[in-house]
């Protein structure tokens, strides 16, 4: 029972963080119908930006709070710079492209980054300085440290704000005028590409605070985390309806807990014979169910073949 | 207001639009009528910029527009009705109302002119929650028109109005659209039910194969043999 609880917590943990990396998925492709696979070496570039500047700040005598906004603040806004040039370099020029064409671009465009990131940072491992306060909380015999309630919080805190801007404010209606109907948005005076442009500097932002979490979590940031973590990322965003936002957070927060859970008992269930660090599969498995069974994903609405 | 110069529309190597010559005066209703294939829904997406044109010059106010990105239309005074009515199905009537008056920032005045478009089409009203996606044909056509109104135009591009709704909802829609330009509004009316057009506007263009081939005002069209057997079904 306890390690039941210890893998739900543990769960929502990880769910939060998949959840926020899918809502860049999801929009991008509720947008412009192309699934940005290079997202994912995003979230990397943020871990990798947050963690050299908490390492440079480390012995600097700030309060750690403020080492870490300054390393979030740092991580977003390279992240943001670097959502908008993949946009802006990579994809734009293909906008009237047969969609596999931004498609295998996107995938160049991963590759391309992973391989600066492995210039500029190195192909170790880099931990991540122990300066966060490690205090655990009981909670029903299983343990809850402050820096997993942290991430469940402000990932909870940075999804609401998204779906407020997206469904209260004129940016947002925008937002959703051009994923329903381009060409009748700009009719409306909406300038596409400037939509197109914030959508992918919205979703960096949130790939550079989850990166910040992933590598904090983990205590560890290398150049190659970001490829499986977008592939998990992705997964979630199909199981919950690719290009639905909503279905983005229950997707990635449902993926966590199945992960979890997964890993918690796969000892048990396979006889011993695979250990918990086989948990990758459950992601893919659950890929492969969802694209045989509900294509749609959970809450999604069913799309034609689109890309 | 509106002065278009041989336009050219090409779909690949096929001219859809073969050099037309037209104008509409400040407040004036045009109709553009024709058959289906002749060139008149091409005509006005090259107009509202949502098709590059392969040649010729449209000018509006004075000012040449056919270099203008589609987004840029709507601050100049133009808006247009599109062929299907293209509401926003997943929005509710109130946010398709509000991405109307999108280009525009004056709190009063975007209430003052969906209090309007409630009063032109009070069915709207009454649903005004709902999305956009479940309502009829007819409630569709009026709330993109109602939404084209938002932006507070100079010159309204309508493109088939009356397609693929009941009679009685067409007689509302029609009643409408007379009423606004009553109001003093300059109407463009792309429509194949001719005869409908023509009553309600002041001068008329045919358009057969991309070609204008034809002039008047409305009513001689209305008149003209030629016309009534072609268009008019007799």
């Amino acid at each position: 029972m306890d390690i039941f609880i210890q893998q739900i917590i543990n769960g929502l943990v990880l769910g939060s963080i998949y959840a926020l990396v899918a809502l860049g998925y999801t929009m991008v492709y509720g947008i412009m119908g192309l699934i940005n696979f290079a997202h994912g070496e995003v979230v990397m570039i943020g871990a990798m930006v947050a963690l050299m500047v908490i390492k440079l700040l480390v012995n600097s005598g700030l309060p750690v709070f403020i080492i870490i906004l300054i390393a979030l603040a740092a991580a977003v806004a390279v992240c943001m710079a670097v959502g908008y040039s993949i946009e802006r370099i990579a994809y734009r020029p293909l906008r009237r492209a047969p969609k596999l064409a931004p498609l295998i671009t996107a995938i160049g465009v991963s590759i391309i980054l992973q391989n600066l990131a492995m210039l500029v940072w190195g192909r170790n491992y880099h931990a991540f300085p122990p300066i966060l306060p490690t205090s655990e909380h009981d909670i029903f015999g299983a343990t809850i440290t402050s820096l997993q309630v942290a991430i469940v919080l402000i990932a909870a805190l940075m999804m609401t704000g998204l779906i407020i801007l997206i469904h209260r404010t004129r940016l947002g209606r925008a937002m959703r005028a051009t994923s329903e109907n381009p060409p009748i948005a700009q009719l409306m005076g909406v300038n596409i590409n400037q939509i197109i442009s914030f959508t992918f500097v919205i979703g960096s932002a949130l790939a550079a605070v989850a990166g910040l979490m992933v590598s904090a979590n983990y205590s560890i940031a290398h150049y190659y985390m970001g490829f499986m973590l977008g592939l998990k990322a992705f997964t979630a965003a199909v199981l919950g309806g690719i290009g639905n936002i909503a279905g983005a957070v229950l997707g990635g927060i449902l993926l966590g807990l199945i992960e979890s859970l997964g890993a918690g008992y796969i000892g048990d269930l396979t006889g011993g014979f695979l250990g918990s660090h086989y948990q990758d599969i459950f992601a893919f498995f659950v890929l492969i169910g969802v694209l045989i069974f509900r294509p749609s994903g959970l809450i999604g609405e069913k799309v034609s073949e689109r890309a | 207001m509106l002065e278009v110069t041989g336009l050219r529309v090409a779909y690949g190597g096929i001219q859809a639009v073969r050099g037309i010559t037209f104008h509409v005066n400040q407040g004036e209703m045009v109709a553009l009528i024709g058959a289906n294939g002749a060139g008149k829904t091409s005509t006005l997406k090259a107009l509202a910029r949502l098709l590059n044109a392969a040649g010729g010059s449209v000018r509006y106010c004075g000012k040449e527009i056919s270099r203008l990105e589609p987004h840029q239309l709507i601050s100049e005074g133009i808006a247009l009705v599109p062929e299907g009515r293209g509401v926003f199905p997943r929005m509710s009537i109130v946010e398709n109302l509000l991405m109307g008056a999108y280009s525009r920032h004056d709190k009063d005045g975007i209430a003052a002119d969906s209090a309007h478009v409630f009063s032109l089409f009070p069915r709207l009203k009454e649903r005004s929650q709902q999305l956009a996606g479940t309502l009829s044909g007819g409630e569709q056509q009026m709330l993109a028109i109602g939404r084209a109104l938002m932006s507070r135009p100079k010159l309204l591009l309508l493109d088939e109005p009356s397609m693929g709704l009941a009679p009685l909802m067409v007689q509302k829609i029609f009643e409408v659209i007379r009423t606004v330009a009553d109001e003093g509004m300059t109407v463009l009316l792309v429509e194949q039910n001719a005869k409908l057009a023509l009553e309600v506007s002041q001068r008329g263009y045919v358009m057969e194969s991309g070609e204008i081939t034809l002039t008047d005002e409305a009513a001689k069209l209305l008149a003209n043999p030629k016309v009534r057997e072609a268009y008019l079904g007799e």
